[in-house]
């Protein structure tokens, strides 16, 4: 059988599949594999979907990814939930409301376990996101549970970021409104139909007035997942959103090279972990945490510069 | 035997099993299926749960798309002796041979021995207790080698 970088770029769905495997492991074999894929990276439109726990970011990419594939544009979802901080384990039901279009080969859908204890999207979700890209499909949509550390960063992976709140969520609103629309490119009310529809998508349209970063107005866009009512005019504005960015020159070099700083910063800092993890020296008498902290980092530089190097993919070049 | 398992972390030798549990058909009792995801998790497992009314079609998709080691069929309807066959023969069809498929659910002892021949690893019956299960899982979870 051919190695999974050949099937890969076969189109081989099972490949595509086992390399998301080897990212979410941070495999070498994920390393050589990423390394040899970056060039053809940067043609997905990769949209982060946003928002609290219950308001129905699952039902709204069900429907998004159906009226996508009416254009004929293929899709790949990256569904993340967390991981149990007691076992390491995971529950990822997100397949439970995306039943609908799981026989069309147009459509990928992945699970993945966040495996970050700091709430934070984790290398493989950039990883991931990049295999996805290679392999080809249109739009990659990463849907992530709005909490904590995870707005901010998927702001640093997405393209476009829509957030998606609900009616009814009051004061709620007031807590979202410092941090997290900021990041928001599209703002979507969901569950449209319910009482105090009207009323927030009205505040979240005050609370953006003023804010026209790069000159996008982030718009409030209603909708009703479970109908798929407003669900093409958010595509198109989604769209719109990519357009703006790509010819904005400047704005697009800078965004896509913060993601490859923070993609690559994340990289390093793994690697310095994990010496650190492998040379867990040090005389157990010291108290100077910074200087044992100096030692750590003298070591590693040594390590790197002086003897060979012990880890990274840089191990299987054979030179 | 292969000893390399799946894609195992090149520093911590971390592993996580993946497991879907799955509802076949047509029965509408998932609190079989719901117990085992929770307990599985619990053990550290990465589980996706596809909800119930699954075709074979959708359940080797679903296998495929999220590379699982293990497919848990669960079955209160009766209906296991056509069902397992089918699901087997897709997961068959999309190249996934090694995936350890169990069974769980109300199954006859008389037909035990019909799925073991069809392919199925285990069988657990009403009354098997959790950790038999789960060690079950965690000691037969298939070898993989992969290159690149």
């Amino acid at each position: 059988m051919n190695g999974l970088l050949d099937r890969f770029l076969d189109g081989d769905r099972q490949a595509l599949a086992r390399l998301l495997s080897h990212v979410e492991n941070e495999t070498t074999l994920a390393d050589e594999a990423m390394q040899a894929l970056a060039d053809r990276t940067g043609s997905a439109h990769v949209i982060g979907l946003t928002g609290p726990p219950g308001a129905g970011k699952s039902t709204l990419a069900n429907e998004f990814v159906r009226q996508t594939r009416n254009s004929g544009k293929t899709i790949a979802v990256l569904a993340i939930d967390p991981t149990s901080p007691i076992s390491g384990g995971a529950t990822l039901g997100d397949r439970i409301r995306m039943l609908d279009m799981q026989d069309d080969d147009g459509v990928f859908l992945r699970s993945m376990a966040s495996r970050e204890q700091t709430g934070g999207l984790s290398l493989a979700a950039f990883g991931a996101t990049m295999i996805l890209d290679a392999f080809g499909f249109d739009i990659v949509l990463i849907e992530t549970v709005g909490a904590g550390q995870d707005e901010v960063d998927i702001a640093r992976l997405a393209d476009t970021v829509m957030l998606v709140q609900t009616p009814g969520m009051g004061d709620s609103i007031q807590a979202v409104k410092a941090g997290i629309l900021e990041i928001a490119d599209v703002l979507v009310v969901n569950k449209a139909d319910q009482p105090g529809a009207d009323e927030t998508v009205r505040t979240l349209r005050e609370h953006v007035r003023q804010s026209t970063t790069s000159g996008w107005r982030v718009p409030v866009l209603a909708v009703i997942s479970s109908t798929g009512q407003g669900i093409a005019e958010l595509i198109s504005t989604l769209e719109q959103h990519q357009r703006m960015t790509s010819q904005q020159v400047a704005f697009e070099e800078t965004r896509r090279r913060q993601r490859l700083h923070y993609h690559a910063r994340m990289l390093a800092i793994r690697e310095l972990a994990r010496h650190i993890e492998r040379n867990q020296a040090g005389n157990p008498g010291w108290s100077d945490p910074h200087q044992l902290a100096e030692d750590m980092l003298n070591a590693f530089v040594q390590d790197r510069t002086g003897n060979k190097p012990t880890s990274s993919a840089k191990d299987h070049r054979a030179d | 035997m292969r000893t390399q398992t799946r894609p195992v972390n090149q520093q911590t030798g971390e592993r996580r099993i993946r497991v879907l549990i799955a509802k076949p058909g047509l029965d509408g009792h998932d609190r079989g299926a719901k117990v085992m995801t929770r307990a599985l998790r619990d053990a550290g497992m990465e589980v996706i749960y596809t909800g119930l009314f699954q075709t074979p079609q959708m359940i080797a998709r679903a296998a495929l798309d999220e590379d699982v080691d293990v497919v848990g069929l669960s079955i209160l309807s009766g209906a296991h002796n056509s069902l397992v066959p089918d699901v087997i023969s897709e997961l068959n069809a999309s190249g996934l041979d090694d995936v350890l498929v169990v069974v769980g659910g109300t199954i006859p002892m008389s037909d035990v021995d019909k799925l073991y021949q069809v392919g199925v690893s285990a069988v657990f019956g009403p009354g098997t207790p959790l950790e038999r299960a789960i060690s079950y899982i965690r000691d037969h979870a298939p070898g993989r080698d992969d290159t690149l």
